[in-house]
């Protein structure tokens, strides 16, 4: 039975999975990992993009709308939370700001559950229809793979011009030393709202694919240990890293797989996943907390440029 | 009036469960700074062993209570000398992310090993309550509150009165300098570890006694328990006592303006706005400068 999966609709299934969670990951790195921020929220995101959207497009329980103003209205509606997550907490460093975004994704997932005239609450939406782009409804696996592989290119452009802009080096630059920063003259609490509401936004449309794809969510989809496996993602993969994020998903997609050919139950499933994203990262934290693809830092570029130089001279 | 008596009986029962974990996440935070996030998986291993003891072996709910204190202390002791102890002089972040993953490890271990059933102290018979101003309380939840308040007033006097609670005030204040004076700050760092993690326990069993326990039901619990430590102003231990019972009241008389769904967003919006107001909490301690950007 098992095995069945593991044919070609099994492979696609994993692409599209890890073009999501790369979405999800590159988002979150920008925060963790070139601002400096850690959020334990993100899935709030992600859970505002997948409901946003489903509700407006679900020809029953929302508004029939087309796809396409659904991935608008996820995307712009997870931004909107980022900033209005981001007013109370921005001022706050480290671990409070961590639990700031905890509460915030707490407080997602009560309103999903509890807000029944909306949402169904803990009984989920169902038969979520499948994204259309251009009329063209993305019925097959194939045409959803290329698609999502398409959005995270994008996505992942993106990201990459904004990190290699002057306002990503200006977040490197609040990561690195907050308070020279602003004696340099720059407003830090907008660098760090806009790389929210970016990383916010890009969270929330990867949420819309995922809901699209998956044709059904329900608030446990959008709990708090989802947020735990997109750190883990971007900590394996290396704080800062634009690469590393992407490894990161891809890894922590295709690491547990195998766990669902042992015939356990799958509560014991879960379980062990747990255990595996767990130990990976204290492994990481204790061992190599700069992740698998550690992050080229500005004075090691200066030192490998310097030595270029020393060796030109000699 | 009798529905108001209540809603206050179950506040004041919340609150000493939520106030009791809240001291060890404050106790903990006071001495190294960072948010032990497994503290709330403790209480559920609390539970789990208690449950053991007590359901599955037979014996008094005396010794379940003990067994669950010393296994956890124990627990605690461990988690800290091989987790938490390399961490002491790094980043702040990677201490927080790996008492994070390590939440989840002692989860996913304990779904192994108990199943994710949900398991429950009771025996069956419905206890009668008596009744209290209009609030009907059972002799179960009576134990409830008076073994919170005894605990959270031991805690107390213990960090009060005490050489060793002197002594972890000294640690709490400044390391260095207690390393200085002669103060073994290792052993203080152990001892404050396993006076919380036996809180933990406690707790754990009084939340099993009075509901059911499964073996998620750390996350939720500790993160409102910490909340109640932030609320309170983390770091101090009357402050966490307060925010326990702010957390309790503010969940229990809340309902009966939003939905019961609601009940645990109130602590969270609660955090929120306490952490845009006056984010060192009530009875905080600590400088803006520390807590601000």
């Amino acid at each position: 039975m098992a095995w069945n999966f593991l044919g070609a609709d099994y492979l696609l299934h994993l692409i599209i999975m890890i073009g999501i969670y790369v979405m999800v990951s590159a988002s979150l790195n920008l925060m963790i990992g070139y601002t400096g921020m850690l959020n334990l929220g993100h899935v709030g995101f992600f859970g505002i993009g997948a409901y946003t959207s489903v509700l407006l497009t679900h020809p029953v329980y929302g508004l029939g709308l087309p796809f396409s103003v659904g991935l608008l209205g996820g995307a712009a509606m997870a931004l909107l939370g980022g900033y209005f997550i981001g007013i109370p907490s921005l001022k706050l460093r480290g671990d409070y700001l961590a639990i700031a975004t905890l509460g915030f994704g707490e407080i997602m997932r009560a309103v999903f559950k509890n807000w029944q005239s909306l949402t169904r609450g803990p009984l989920g939406i169902p038969a979520i229809p499948k994204a259309t782009i251009f009329g063209y409804t993305l019925a097959t696996k194939e045409s959803m793979a290329m698609v999502v592989i398409v959005a995270t290119l994008i996505c992942l452009i993106v990201l990459w011009k904004i990190i290699h802009s002057p306002f990503g080096r200006t977040l490197k630059a609040i990561r690195e030393d907050e308070i020279a920063a602003i004696s340099l003259g720059k407003e830090v609490r907008r660098y760090k709202m806009t790389a929210l509401c970016i990383s916010a936004c890009i969270a929330g449309i990867a949420g819309v694919f995922y809901a699209h794809y998956i044709s059904f969510i329900d608030p446990t989809t959008f709990s708090f240990s989802e947020s735990v496996i997109f750190v883990c993602m971007v900590i394996l993969g290396g704080m800062g890293s634009f690469w590393g994020s992407v490894l990161g998903a891809i890894v922590i997609i295709l690491l547990p797989q195998p766990l669902r050919f042992l015939g356990f139950h799958a509560d014991i499933v879960g379980a062990l996943r747990q255990i595996l994203f767990a130990a990976i990262l204290i492994t990481m934290m204790l061992w190599k907390p700069q992740g698998l693809i550690s992050e080229e830092t500005i004075t090691e570029e200066k030192e490998t440029k310097e030595k270029a130089a020393e060796s030109g001279t000699a | 009036m009798s529905l108001i008596a209540q809603v206050l009986a179950n506040a004041i029962i919340a609150g000493g469960i939520y106030a009791v974990i809240a001291i060890g996440y404050s106790l903990i935070y006071s001495v190294l700074k960072f948010i032990n996030f497994a503290h709330g998986e403790i209480v559920m291993i609390g539970a789990f062993i208690g449950w053991t003891v007590a359901v599955h072996w037979h014996q008094h709910l005396f010794i379940a209570t003990l067994a669950a204190m010393i296994c956890c202390g124990l627990l605690g002791f461990l988690i800290e000398k091989i987790v938490y102890k390399p961490f002491r002089k790094k980043n702040k972040l990677y201490v927080l992310l790996t008492a994070i993953a390590l939440s989840f490890l002692l989860q996913g271990i304990a779904i192994v090993l108990f199943g994710a059933k949900v398991r429950t102290f009771s025996t069956g018979n419905i206890i009668k309550g008596h009744e209290v101003f209009g609030a009907v309380i059972t002799t179960t939840q009576f134990i409830i509150i008076t073994v919170s308040l005894i605990f959270v007033f031991m805690i107390l006097l213990f960090i009060k009165k005490t050489k060793t609670g002197k002594a972890i005030r000294a640690v709490a204040e400044n390391q260095d300098t207690a390393a200085a004076v002669g103060i073994n700050v290792d052993r203080i760092i152990s001892i404050i570890f396993i006076l919380s993690s036996m809180l933990a326990a406690v707790s754990g069993i009084l939340i099993g006694y009075e509901q059911n326990i499964n073996p998620t039901m750390g996350t939720m619990i500790g993160i409102k328990a910490f909340t109640a430590a932030v609320v309170g102003g983390i770091g101090s231990v009357p402050g966490a006592f307060l925010g326990g019972y702010l957390i309790g009241f503010a969940e229990n008389f809340g309902i009966l303006f939003v939905p019961a769904g609601y009940k645990d967003a109130i602590s969270f919006v609660i955090l929120l706005i306490m952490l845009y107001v006056k984010p060192t909490g009530i009875l905080g301690k600590k400088t803006e400068e520390e807590v601000r950007v």
